[in-house]
Formats: structure tokens, sequence, C-alpha cells
């Protein structure tokens, strides 16, 4: 039998129909490679070995009587931040120490009921505020893609580094993830993977713990853009629990895979172009401009006057949310609880020792923003910037189908690099947050090595609820850059 | 330095974080450091820009007024770090 880890989604959907192996291999198969792999990878929290085990014979009762969701049998990895009924769950912060949710987040219901089973939950940067994996309660997330010749430990992207690492590392099918600022897109394209950030609004939020509601958003990181249109497909899904939920039809997104790009016209941001990039992000840029192209599509130089405006901005408005939605972590309804002299130094203290570095920054700044005296000054001017960055693309959207841009300025650099300085972690977003900002979709897709060794990704940005045009493009990425990524397996032998 | 040590502690109480002095000096510079950078946004007339209060141009749903879910007491104190019979049980709050 071939290595029942190697398969995409579409693959297993396959061979699960025809028989040729049961849910309950394919489920063993994965547990034996998360045994093996995750000392050294670090990418899931929580395993939930015995729970697959039950999922997948349940999986293969209905798939013996030719029945089953579009999902049945198919391993998944989930983030940390959805709620799984009576599974931990702790956004990887030390304060939500031993969380039990009784109950279950929309996204991951809704991958139930088309029949997926969980492997467990995955790492991520606490309360997904990184850009590295390095600010989880749980410890780093190591990539499985190592610098040629160099076996020093590379950062898998965050915040969903552990999705990123445990898809790369075949230690799951597909994993959900979350994005923010970036956090499905750059750990995706750290890792050789596809990570597709949905619309505002695609996915339900409801029982994702929140960090800054008006740019959270959940999607998938998978090996295949079709396997990314596939788990999308599932995940989502209109929620009335959700009031930002969008109440329109979910397309057949598979339907988008295959079709060409003859007649879509391209836009290449030339802000984009930043002082610094390294010259191989720019050739990589090139290679897919060529590559769209010779696929038939229109290319056109086009111009997003406030990009440089969104990082700034976005480190005013995700703060100010994250600081009112963390308010809630006071050590009285659950996780952890320090005691004080009285009510309130139980707050401080319990805030104090369950909150890590990150989160106390960005707590502390949206704090200040939203104070007396500032708050004209910072947050209002902030969503005022986020209007003129939203119209920039209304404008451009007028012309063109979709964008392309690079994933990342960089590739996947060292564990403990950047973490000394708050600014250049932050600048690790510089491509992926204005898609943030404006609430649109946004896909990376794997389009090569850089001169290290090491994966890089190239972005397509769509228009809003037309993930469609990013499934069609993506594809044709996909096909270009040749065969499918694969990192050497040095975390096998050393378990 | 756009902030200062008296500051951050302000910040930090009103944010109901029991900071230490040695986290205090680092976040000192860290978050003068960031309030610097932001404040290249005063770069742009945004005099005469709406603020964006919506990500997707629709209407606020709004639910019906209705009893949806409940009779789960047991659920919503299960994590509780302190309870006693369904309560929350917080320190002394009024002598």
């Amino acid at each position: 039998m071939t290595d029942l880890t190697e398969l995409t989604i579409s693959d297993a959907r396959e061979g699960l129909r025809a028989k040729s192996f049961t849910a309950v291999e394919l489920a063993d198969a994965h547990l034996a490679a998360i045994e093996a792999a995750n000392r050294a990878i670090n990418a899931y929290v929580l395993p939930t070995p015995e729970r697959a085990l039950e999922a997948a014979r349940r999986s293969d009762e209905r798939l013996g009587k030719g029945e089953g969701g579009s999902l049945e049998g198919i391993p998944l990895g989930i983030k940390d931040l959805f709620c799984t009924k009576d599974v931990r769950t702790t956004a990887c912060s030390h304060i939500l120490d031993g969380f039990t949710p009784p109950y279950e987040s929309t996204v991951t219901a809704n991958l139930w009921a088309a029949g997926a089973v969980m492997l467990g939950k995955l790492n991520n940067d606490e309360f997904a505020m990184g850009s590295s994996n390095e600010t989880s309660f749980y410890g780093d997330v190591i990539n499985p893609w190592r610098r040629e010749g160099s076996d020093a430990p590379l950062v898998p992207g965050g915040s969903s580094g552990g999705s990123s690492a445990a898809v790369a590392a075949r230690l799951c099918l597909g994993a959900t993830a979350t994005d923010t600022g970036g956090s499905i897109r750059q750990p995706a394209a750290f890792t050789g993977t596809v990570g597709l950030k949905p619309t505002y609004g695609r996915c339900s939020r409801w029982g994702i713990v929140a960090f800054a509601s008006s740019l959270d958003q959940a999607g998938p990181i998978t090996r295949s853009v079709r396997d990314a249109a596939i788990l999308l497909q599932a995940m989502a899904s209109h929620d009335p629990r959700d009031t930002t939920s969008a109440d329109i039809p979910v397309p057949d997104f598979e339907a988008s895979i295959g079709r060409d790009v003859k007649g879509l016209t391209i836009g290449i941001p030339k802000e984009y172009r930043v002082e610094g990039m390294a010259p191989e992000i720019e050739a990589l840029w090139q290679r897919g401009i060529a590559w769209l192209k010779d696929a038939g599509a229109e290319i056109k130089e086009v111009s997003l006057p406030h990009t440089k405006y969104a990082l700034p901005s976005y480190y005013i408005v995700a703060p100010a949310e994250a600081s009112s939605n963390l308010a809630r972590y006071d050590g009285v309804r659950y996780g952890l609880r320090e005691p004080g002299k009285d009510v309130i130094s139980m707050y401080e203290n319990t805030r104090e020792a369950g909150f890590g570095a990150e989160v106390k920054r960005r707590i502390l700044i949206g704090t200040y923003v939203l104070s007396a005296g500032y708050y004209d000054a910072y947050y209002l001017k902030a969503q005022k910037v986020r209007t003129l960055i939203s119209q920039d693309f209304d404008q451009v959207f007028q012309s063109v189908d979709a964008l392309l841009t690079p994933t990342t300025p960089a590739p996947a650099f060292g564990i403990g690099e950047k973490s000394g300085d708050p600014l250049e972690m932050y600048l690790n977003d510089i491509f992926t947050v204005t898609v943030n900002m404006a609430g649109l979709p946004g896909i990376s897709v794997p389009a090569g090595l850089s001169s290290e060794g090491t994966p890089l990704g190239l972005q397509v940005i769509g228009r809003a609820f037309d993930e469609e045009t990013l499934f069609r493009v993506g594809q044709v990425i996909e096909d270009a850059a040749g065969p499918r990524l694969k990192p050497a397996d040095w975390w096998s032998a050393s378990a | 330095m756009s902030v200062d040590r008296a500051t951050v502690f302000r910040i930090a109480h009103l944010a109901r974080i029991a900071i230490t002095d040695e986290e205090a000096e680092r976040l000192e510079a860290e978050l003068s450091g960031i309030l610097d950078w932001v404040a290249q946004l005063d770069e742009l007339d945004t005099a005469n820009v709406e603020p964006m209060t919506r990500v997707e141009a629709m209407t606020m749903k709004k639910r019906k007024d209705v009893v949806a879910d409940g009779f789960c007491a047991d659920d919503i104190v299960k994590n509780a770090p302190h309870e006693d019979d369904h309560y929350f049980v917080v320190p002394k709050i009024v002598e």
C-alpha cells in the first residue's frame, strides 16, 4: 500500500470510496506519523487518538453502506483556537488552562457533519498573536523545512504554525487555521503549503477564540489548491449565531478547479515592490506573472496607494479589538486564577501570570489607543485609513479580476532570529495584512524554493466573495510550479 | 519616547495586568517604538474620510428576541476556577 499520509484530500476521498483502504487505516497512519514526529515538530498540543479512531470507525460504517459526507473519513488537524466540545481548547494561552468547551465551533461542527475525523488540536501563537509560532504557551513549533546543508531550526510561520507544520510534515491531510493579519497565508508560504483566507463573513466566527473580531476569519491549510476548495466548502456556511456571517449561498468551489484563466485580468500592485525586498522574491513574482501570461491571462500594473499604511493602521485596530475581547479573561468564569488581596488584584495577578509577553504588549497598546484623549488620534484615525485601503481595492477591482503578489517579503527565518524586536516581526505581514483590513479573500500557493532551499509562496487576492477566481488562478500557479514540495524527513529519525 | 513609565503603569492598571518593574521598563521602550511607528498615519489627510465600521456592505442582522438556549447552568460553571451551587465565587467585594 502507498504511504497513506502522502495522499491529498481528493486522493484519499477517492481511495476511501473505492475501498482501497479504510478510514481507520488512514487515521492509524496519521496517528503513527504524529507519534513519531511531534516531539521534534511540536505541531500538536493535544493529539486525540481515541476520538480519531472512534470517528474513523463510524466513517467506515457509513462508507460501507455507500453513505457519508463530503469529508467522510478524512483526518484533519484543528487549530487550538477552535472550540471543540469536551476537548481542551486554550488558544495556546496559560490563561485558558484546562478549558474544555461545552460547545463546538460552527466551523468544526460543519466539518464533523461532513464526516471529517479530528486527529488533535494544533499549536498556534498565543491567542493567534504572532508570525512565527514562538509565543505559544506550549512551546515553539519547528518548521519541517530546513535550510540546505543546515540543521538550524526555522519557524513555521504564525499564528497558524501548528497547522502549516502538520500539513507540510504529513501529520494530517489538511488543517483548519485562522487569519487576522496573515496567519494562514504566511505560515503556508513558509512551509510549502496552500493557505486560504476567505472573505470576511464566509466562515462563521462562532466558537472561535476571538482576537480582533473585524479581521478574524477561518480558512484551510492544505497541500493542494483543490484540497483548499474541498475543505473551504465544508467549513463555510451562513450562521445566525455570528451576526457578521454572510447570508449568501456557498458556491461549488471545487468546480472552479481546472477552469482556465483566459480572459482574466491580473493586477500587479506596484506598491508591493518594497524597498529592500530580496531579489529572489522579485524573481519569484516575475515567474508567477509569466505563468499566468502563458496561461492566457492579461497582466496589468495597478496602484494601491495606501498600501504602506495598512500595517500601522492594523497595529491600532487589531490591538484595540484584542484588548476589548481579552477583557473576559479575569479568573472568574474559566481558566487560570491567581489569588489576590481583593477582586481587582485577583484580576491583575491572574492576567499578569496568564498572558505571555506579546499578548500583554498588544493588550496595552489597545488599551492605550482606546483610552480617554487618544481614541480619535489613534483608533478613529486607523478606521479612516482602513476606509482608504478598502477604497484602493474597490478602485482596482473595477479593471482587474484578481491581484498577484508575493505572500511574504522573505522565506522562513530561524527560531529566535526576530523575536527580540516586535516591529521587525510585524513587518512579516506587510503583504498579507491589507487583505484583512479590506475583508477580502487571499490565497497563498507554493511557487518554488528560495536560494536557501526553503519554500516561497505567491498570493492571489480577489474581490469580496469571489474565492472562485482564487481557486482558478491558484491552480494555474500550482500546475506551473511543478511537483508538490516536500521537506526531507529528519524528524521521524530523531523521535 | 511617546510613553513614559508612569503611563505604562497607568495603562497596565486600566488593562488589569499587574506588570513588574522589569516589564514596565521593557514596555516603555516597546510601546513607544510601536506608537512612534504608527504615527506615520498622520501623513494622511483623513478629514473628509468616513471611518470603516463594517467590513462587508451588509445590514446588521437582528435575531428575534426569543429564548434560544438555556437550562445549562452546569455547563456554564463547569470551567470555573471556583464555583459553589451554580455561583461563580470571587473574593469579597463589599465589606
